[in-house]
């Protein structure tokens, strides 16, 4: 699944050795295609009247393999979370498809929507918020199973949280406890068992380790990497971190204003950047190495994100993007390959004039 | 101190030239109904002009209460402080009287927080804010203090200052806040600022203008800088040296080359390890096991030993100074200690 | 093997860097100590440990053993049985007045129990008895009122918090209406069609009035919880409607409005007295601490303990629900115990 340094001997580089498995993914378990999530802007109190629309998610596609990790990196306000309740059916899409195993489930509601709600779990951010602080832990996990009685029967079910808790680290015997008596990674492992106590086959990780200490971030990235192999899990990665999402996705997609701007495998994002943006924030991230810090090329950008209810004609990253010509100004750059490009570079980018930076 | 002596006369007649800023031995502790939260214990260290020194360390390591306690705004009680100098050009500041350190507050040392919405009024025009200082301390009449407040955010890199002034904060992007309070802190022209995690809150493109600028202004007004983060990626780009805080004490200070080479702390090597790297990947992290201890009872000896891969029965009874690193022939290093028994192993490990 | 093991050993509290700048939606100075008391307060016995536990389980284990609640409880249940059965605490009759013998006569601390343990009020009769008497219509509408508002109140602010939209504009208004009706001017008025007034025509004038404040204390808290995490997260799992609101909204969003009901509670028992004292609310010949209280004020000079004792009596029966609201309140607030 995930790459690793285990080098074939011969003339193969581990480059290269890399790149024959990146060839090789499995099956899609999530298709995504064209999602859009347009929050109204409303005025007058009494009767409202639709003013504009916030384009949180505005055109997105990507498809999620089986077993694979999908990481999504943008910055804060680009439409990661909302992309994230719109897949899990919190909030319904505007318009736009969303198969799971071929299925349409975006417009689902009702029984059928419970039974998709189980195969599509969710871990939230912020460990300290996403527990109800007046329920115990053996009620929390056990939660998932009231809802969905025939996961488990009920005599088993007191049996089946005290096995959660210890399949993410924790003492069974804290079953009692309530949410505060924990610290945060222990709080983000009870969230993680509450996500994993419906054996779901996909996990919406929205920033799970964003609001953890540096040393506690590890145990719990760990924690999340062994459940995938032990579970065949599907992972969508949301987070800020470029350096985490590196380590654990197999592909990376980058979100501008609503947008997927480019999407490849880890090395092609990380190493083979095309889109001018998804360059500008690699080069902005702070590399613990002070020798490397008068030999970076940075690229500070300039200027703030558009607001997304009135995001630029064209090319949305027109307004900050360095390369942008007048034709970024009138067509609006689709997500494809394009044809000049070569090698690793050969992936969807949303730019006219996509292409590696060359000082690199 | 026997530096004392000069009590009395202006503070800048003859040039100064010990550090700007020396912290020696500070212990703050809290007194709540549950028992002493030892929040510092003992900490040490010094930033001369035009130095930045970054504090690293976890959330709830007394980063935050070391600087209010230099800044004096700690609220006291229930915050005390039972021992520790903090000299500010040679003056220990905890003797001075409560009107000499406020003229000290904002003046010669000014603080930058992370949350630059809530530290701004919302509903004062940040330029009116901006002036404010001005008038306050130097009694500028408003049109002056409106100029200087254009001129600030000049300064800062505000686009389009002189239409901006009239805006309020919220108009403003997180970013464009944060600059607002750097403006804020540069304002009177201090000798010193202490930046509480300035660009935590802040996304990563914002993030390195932000510290780009900071450092420049720094560099062009030859400041002190104390820069707290939890970021070992931001402190690379920017300190000069780094202070690593534990459970309210210095673990370890180096120049910042040297201590992402060569580690001298057995946590500082953890914090440095669980950090992914390129050639880790479908690798299990390196993780640092266990939490970071209440600050109620704080473990006996190291405070990190319950932690600690290295730790033997000495460090379960014994608290360890933070002694000098030197390499094996004995040869000072320069600027670097470590609160660690066994400091030398964990160079040698590196 | 990753290091799943984040071992917490009994003396290692998990409880740390709880850091007011971080996590600023945490009562830190709380929460230090919490973990301390847990061990000692919600283990109590090692053989019941491995049974499961709610939230209400826990809170009653906890209110069990807060003094509080104890001192509250006792009252309250005195103060019920003085309601109920005023024959059980005096065997003087509150109605039947001696002119001449006992025109505002000094209480007698002497005759314990007795009628004139009191004292006697201006037209004779037994303040003990009295007080005593007036129990039953004061706690009466005492507690309906509470009772009543809290439901209709509590019932209206969730449904308008919880489903927003057009019926949260309705009851939103609606309250907003009810909201510049002053309580008494509002229940003078009503009170006026009915042509006899008894306890229970006051119960309805002010529960109708009074449900409002409620409503909006509701409504606010459960706009204010909904929007929290662990419910998105509960929807995430599939929950319906009613679990939302039940398991985890209601435990949340109910700690204001049981403070504000408490303290309401006492403000209903002085309304019904202005009420009785404008003499509009209950009349004459039925006897509660507020027409007693009214009828006080022209005695005041030569004798307060007329007014003295009915008042003391309504003090202590607010202040007895006011601290059991606290303590429900706090015992349902896992961070507290
Ligand atoms: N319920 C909502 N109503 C209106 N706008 C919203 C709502 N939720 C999110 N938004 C807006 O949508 C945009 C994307 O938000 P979000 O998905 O939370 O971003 P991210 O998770 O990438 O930081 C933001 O501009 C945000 O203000
Ligand atoms: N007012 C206070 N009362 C009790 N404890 C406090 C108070 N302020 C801070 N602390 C404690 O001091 C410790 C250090 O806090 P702080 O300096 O803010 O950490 P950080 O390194 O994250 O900035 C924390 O554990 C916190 O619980
Ligand atoms: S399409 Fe134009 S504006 Fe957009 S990223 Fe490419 S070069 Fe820049
Ligand atoms: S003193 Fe001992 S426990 Fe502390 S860091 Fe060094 S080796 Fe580890
Ligand atoms: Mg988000
Ligand atoms: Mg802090």
């Amino acid at each position: 699944m995930t790459v690793n340094g285990a080098t074939p001997v011969g003339a193969t580089t581990p480059e290269e050795a890399a790149f024959a498995q990146e060839v090789q993914r499995g099956e899609p378990i999530l298709e995504v295609r064209d999602l859009r999530k347009h929050f109204p802007l409303t005025k007058g109190i009494l009767f409202k009247k639709q003013v504009g629309a916030v384009k949180a998610v505005d055109g997105v596609s990507f498809d999620l393999m089986q077993g694979e990790t999908l990481g999504i990196v943008g910055e804060s306000g680009c439409g990661k979370s909302t992309l994230a309740k719109v897949l899990m059916n919190l909030e319904p899409a505007t318009t736009g498809s969303v198969k799971y195993k071929g299925e349409e489930i975006s417009r689902l509601s009702g029984a059928g929507l419970k039974a998709v709600r189980r195969n599509i779990q969710m871990v939230f951010q912020d460990p300290y918020t996403s527990l109800n602080p007046r329920m115990t832990v053996g009620d929390i996990i056990g939660e998932p199973f009231e809802i969905h009685p025939e996961v488990a029967p009920k005599g088993d079910r007191r049996k089946a949280v005290q096995d959660l808790l210890d399949v993410v680290g924790l003492n069974p015997e804290y079953i009692n406890r309530y949410p505060h008596q924990f610290s945060g990674g222990q709080r983000q492992r009870i969230g993680i068992a509450r996500g994993l106590a419906l054996k779901p086959e996909i996990i919406i990780c929205d920033e799970p380790v964003s609001a953890l200490d540096v040393s506690v971030q590890a145990q719990v990235i760990n924690l999340l990497e062994s459940l995938q192999g032990e579970f065949n899990l599907s992972y969508m990665f949301i987070a800020h971190d470029l350096s985490i999402v590196r380590h654990i996705s197999d592909r990376v997609g980058v979100m501008y204003l609503g947008r997927i701007v480019e999407i490849g495998t880890d090395l092609e994002i990380y190493d083979h950047a095309t889109h001018p943006y998804t360059q500008a924030l690699l080069s902005a991230v702070p590399v613990p190495d002070p020798t490397a810090r008068e030999s970076r090329d940075r690229i500070v950008l300039t200027g703030d994100v558009p607001s997304p209810a009135n995001p630029p004609s064209g090319c949305r990253f027109r307004t900050r993007c360095w390369k942008a010509q007048e034709k970024c100004e009138r067509e609006d750059p689709a997500l494809t390959v394009r044809a000049w490009l070569e090698g690793r570079a050969r992936h969807d980018s949303a730019c006219h004039f996509a292409g590696e930076r060359e000082n690199v | 101190m026997s530096t004392v002596a000069d009590q009395g006369r202006p503070a800048r007649e003859e040039p100064y030239t010990g550090p700007l800023l020396d912290v020696r031995n500070l212990h703050v502790e809290f007194r709540t109904r549950d028992g002493v939260v030892r929040a510092v214990n003992g900490v040490n260290y010094s930033v001369s002009a035009g130095e930045t020194l970054a504090v690293l360390g976890e959330s709830g390591s007394g980063k935050s209460v070391t600087a209010q306690a230099v800044m004096g705004i700690l609220d006291m009680p229930p915050a005390a402080i039972p021992e520790g100098e903090l000299l500010f050009r040679g003056r220990d500041m905890l003797k001075m009287s409560k009107e000499e350190r406020r003229k000290i507050r904002g003046q010669k040392i000014a603080m930058i927080f992370q949350d630059a919405l809530s530290s701004l009024n919302p509903v004062l025009p940040v330029g009116f804010q901006l002036g404010e200082m001005y008038r306050a301390h130097r009694g500028s009449n408003r049109k002056d203090a409106k100029a200087k407040a254009v001129e600030l955010m000049d300064r800062v890199r505000i686009p389009a200052a002189k239409e901006r002034v009239g805006d309020y904060p919220h108009q403003f992007s997180g970013g464009m806040r944060q600059r607002i309070m750097i403006a804020m802190a540069l304002a009177l022209e201090p000798d010193l600022i202490i930046a509480d995690e300035p660009t935590t809150a802040l996304d990563v493109t914002v993030q390195a203008q932000v510290m780009d600028l900071l450092a420049e202004l720094q560099a062009e007004y030859h400041m002190g800088l104390i820069l707290i983060t939890h970021d070992l990626g931001v402190v690379a780009d920017v300190a000069d040296k780094i202070a690593v805080m534990y459970a309210g004490r210095i673990v370890e200070t180096a120049p910042v080359h040297e201590l992402y080479a060569r580690p001298a702390h057995p946590y500082t090597r953890g914090l440095l390890d669980s950090i992914p790297r390129l050639d880790q990947k479908g690798q299990e992290l390196y993780a640092i096991k266990g939490l970071p201890p209440n600050l109620l009872r704080i473990p006996a000896g190291c405070a990190f030993n319950p932690r600690c891969p290295r730790a033997q029965e000495i460090c379960r009874q014994k608290v360890p100074p933070l002694a000098e690193v030197t390499e094996d022939d004995g040869t000072p290093l320069a600027g670097r200690g470590s609160a660690c028994f066994f400091w030398k192993e964990t160079l040698h490990d590196g | 093997m990753p290091d799943r093991n984040e071992p917490i050993p009994d003396d290692h509290d998990p409880l740390r860097n709880i850091n007011p700048t971080d996590s600023d939606h945490l009562d830190y100075v709380g929460q230090q100590g919490l973990a301390v008391e847990q061990e000692t307060l919600i283990e109590p016995d090692p053989a019941k440990r491995e049974q499961a536990r709610s939230l209400w389980g826990d809170a009653w284990r906890d209110l069990r053993r807060r003094p509080i609640f104890l001192v509250s409880t006792v009252l309250i249940v005195l103060l019920i049985l003085i309601a109920i059965f005023p024959g059980l605490f005096t065997g003087t009759d509150p109605r039947a007045s001696d002119l001449i013998n006992n025109y505002l006569r000094r209480p007698d601390w002497t005759d314990f129990f007795g009628g004139g343990w009191f004292g006697y009020d201006g037209q004779g009769r037994s303040i003990y008895a009295r007080v005593i008497y007036g129990a039953r219509a004061s706690i009466t509408v005492g507690i309906c009122v509470t009772l009543a508002v809290t439901l209709l109140g509590g019932m209206a602010g969730m449904a308008a918090g919880f489903f927003g939209g057009w019926s949260d504009a309705v009851i939103s208004r609606i309250t907003d209406i009810f909201f510049g009706i002053p309580l008494l001017l509002g229940a003078l008025v009503l009170l006026n069609a009915f042509s006899v007034r008894t306890v229970w025509s006051v119960v309805i004038a002010l529960a109708f009035l009074g449900w409002t404040q409620l409503a909006r204390v509701m409504r606010g808290s459960v706009i204010t919880v909904k929007q929290s995490d662990y419910v998105v997260a509960g929807r995430a799992l599939g929950a319906g409607t009613s679990r939302l609101m039940f398991r985890h909204i209601l435990p949340n969003a109910i700690a204001p409005v049981i403070v504000v009901a408490t303290i309401a509670l006492g403000g209903y028992i002085t309304a019904e007295a202005t009420l009785s004292f404008l003499g509009i609310g209950l009349q004459d010949p039925t006897i509660s601490w507020g027409v007693d209280i009214s009828s006080a004020q022209k005695v005041i000079r030569q004798a307060p303990f007329v007014l003295f004792f009915p008042a003391a009596a309504l003090s202590i029966t607010v202040l007895a629900f006011i601290m059991m609201g606290d303590a429900v309140r706090d015992a349902l607030d896992p961070k507290l115990r």
